[in-house]
């Protein structure tokens, strides 16, 4: 049980959690996401694209880190351009880069508080909420052992952890499951259908499967731009035995890619 | 505080009577949860039934606290501390700005001819610390940091400050033994100290650092080194100077804090 702050009762004024248009973001010099149109509302959305899609850029631009090189981009109601006060949005916001650094020496306890504290989340209900999101992401009883000490699974757990520890009202998740073993992943996509009750889920991964078990909304881009947008039983229901893939969201993903490619050639 | 319920109705609630409505129910529960004698009353009340379903509750609950690990509650241990404020990796930054200001010392006291070389150095001092707490490859983190509201800014302020408070006395330490302006030791420090901040806006804080490093060993440290003489910069008379350019650079730092909004593409 834990006390309802009054940002969490306000009314939402927004009608989009992610509402991009004609996005553009720089990774170096080269133009990763180009021309971008998204609208993202509550629930659990899952970023599907092949390798060099622009599926990290475009995280990282929704997580703040990178600025937009051109276009619109309004998070949770809030313009997000080079001059906006990034706080309040950053407040409420939740990210698990692919890559995610630690200092080794932290125990999970200390690296979700610091987090918890870097998120300016009010100092009396770090512990509990710490406490929660550790639990949450079932790692309580490793809580007290350092980051060095984790295997991979439970770093990515870890990283979950201080992805939640603000109840985010926009949750970003890169390639959460990689590390993951088979019944971890399973209790991973429970804790996904829950999150995505009462916020926006990003999640960006190249499992197919995952997606079509966990999400209630399919994204698909390639060459930084959006190709497909709706929910897995379609995206199941666009292939055929005749597409790669063993399962029917796999054949859907492959066909949908190739009818795309297939028609930019043209 | 609402009116106390008669013992009657308390009896009905503990017995979970049926005709008793909702409203009433919610009244006595509302009532019972700031009110200790009512609560003792209610305890008074209960049935054997439900004293074996809470010694069962109780017997589950001690059972299950027994069994996950203690939350660490609100025990604020230094390693906390010291982690929020002092992030590891600048510690050998640290410890190397320490050894070489500790060499000059030891250098200016062996070696007679030399001019001060603490003072030359001091205005230094806290720069690769400043330098090293706002770079993307130094600190593992700076994806996760990046992306929360505390970036920005308030971390690289809070750095620097982190990197001041242990530079500063070193220097003061350094300075007593040999006997300079202790103000002259520590403007310049605080004005290169705002104007790495300055310069960071526009190319990023870690090329200001290493720039303003290179400046000064060019243009100060080395002719003096030549010369064998303090340079008029750091001369008695030029610390109402010193004074005033640190001042106004961590003023107009100060008014371009908006740039640190963001990791720029050359952090």
């Amino acid at each position: 049980m834990r006390a309802v702050s009054a940002v969490e009762t306000t009314a939402t004024t927004h009608a989009w959690a992610i509402h991009a248009e004609g996005l553009q973001v720089r990774a170096g010099r080269h133009l990763a996401v180009n021309g971008l149109d998204l609208t993202l509302t509550t629930g659990v959305h899952g970023l599907l694209g092949p390798n060099g899609a622009g599926k990290t850029t475009l995280m990282r631009a929704l997580a703040t880190v990178l600025a937009p090189a051109g276009g619109r981009l309004t998070l949770l109601g809030h313009p997000v351009d080079g001059r906006a006060d990034l706080r309040p949005v950053r407040r409420t916001l939740g990210y698990l880069p692919q890559h995610f650094g630690y200092y080794p020496r932290f125990t999970v306890r200390e690296f979700v508080g610091y987090m918890a504290w870097l998120k300016e989340m009010p100092k009396a209900g770090i512990p509990a909420a710490v406490q929660r999101a550790v639990d949450r992401v079932g790692l309580a009883a490793k809580a007290d052992a350092r980051l060095k000490t984790l295997s991979g699974g439970m770093l990515r757990r870890a990283g979950i952890a201080q992805a939640i520890v603000n109840d985010p009202r926009l949750l970003l998740l890169d390639e959460p499951t990689v590390g993951l073993d088979p019944e971890q992943r399973l209790d991973f996509r429970e804790l996904l259908r829950d999150l995505g009750t009462d916020s926006c889920v990003l999640v960006s991964t190249h499992l197919v499967e995952d997606v079509a078990a966990a999400c209630t909304d399919v994204v698909l881009v390639d060459e930084g731009r959006l190709v497909w947008q709706g929910s897995p039983e379609v995206l199941a229901a666009q292939g055929d035995q005749g597409h790669a893939g063993d399962s029917p969201a796999e054949r859907g993903y492959s066909a949908i890619l190739r009818q795309h490619r297939a028609e930019g050639g043209r | 505080m609402t009116t106390h319920p008669t013992l009657a109705q308390i009896g009905r609630y503990a017995t979970g009577d049926p005709t008793l409505d909702e409203p009433s129910v919610w009244t006595i529960e509302v009532h019972l949860e700031e009110c200790a004698d009512c609560r003792a009353r209610l305890a008074g009340s209960t049935t054997a039934d439900t004293r074996t379903t809470l010694d069962r509750v109780a017997a589950v609950l001690d059972r299950e606290i027994a069994a996950t690990p203690m939350p660490a509650g609100r025990s604020r241990s230094w390693s906390a501390l010291g982690n929020r404020w002092l992030v590891g990796t600048l510690l050998p930054w640290l410890g190397m700005t320490a050894g070489v200001l500790a060499c000059a010392a030891l250098l200016g006291v062996l070696w007679t001819g030399l001019p001060e070389l603490v003072l030359l150095i001091a205005p230094l001092a806290p720069l690769p610390g400043v330098a090293v707490a706002w770079h993307r490859r130094v600190d593992p983190a700076w994806e996760l940091i990046a992306a929360t509201p505390a970036a920005g800014l308030t971390t690289l302020l809070r750095r620097t400050a982190a990197v001041l408070a242990f530079v500063i006395p070193a220097l003061a330490l350094v300075g007593a033994g040999t006997g300079t302006s202790l103000a002259l030791m520590l403007l310049p420090c605080l004005a290169f100290t705002a104007a790495t901040l300055l310069l960071g806006t526009l190319v990023g804080v870690h090329r200001a650092a290493i720039g303003l490093i290179a400046i000064w060993t060019l243009a100060v440290i080395a002719p003096s080194l030549a010369t064998a003489r303090i340079p008029v910069l750091l001369a008695g008379e030029s610390t109402p100077t010193w004074a005033l350019v640190t001042v106004l650079l961590t003023a107009v730092a100060l008014l371009r804090i908006n740039a640190f909004r963001r990791l720029s593409q050359h952090d």
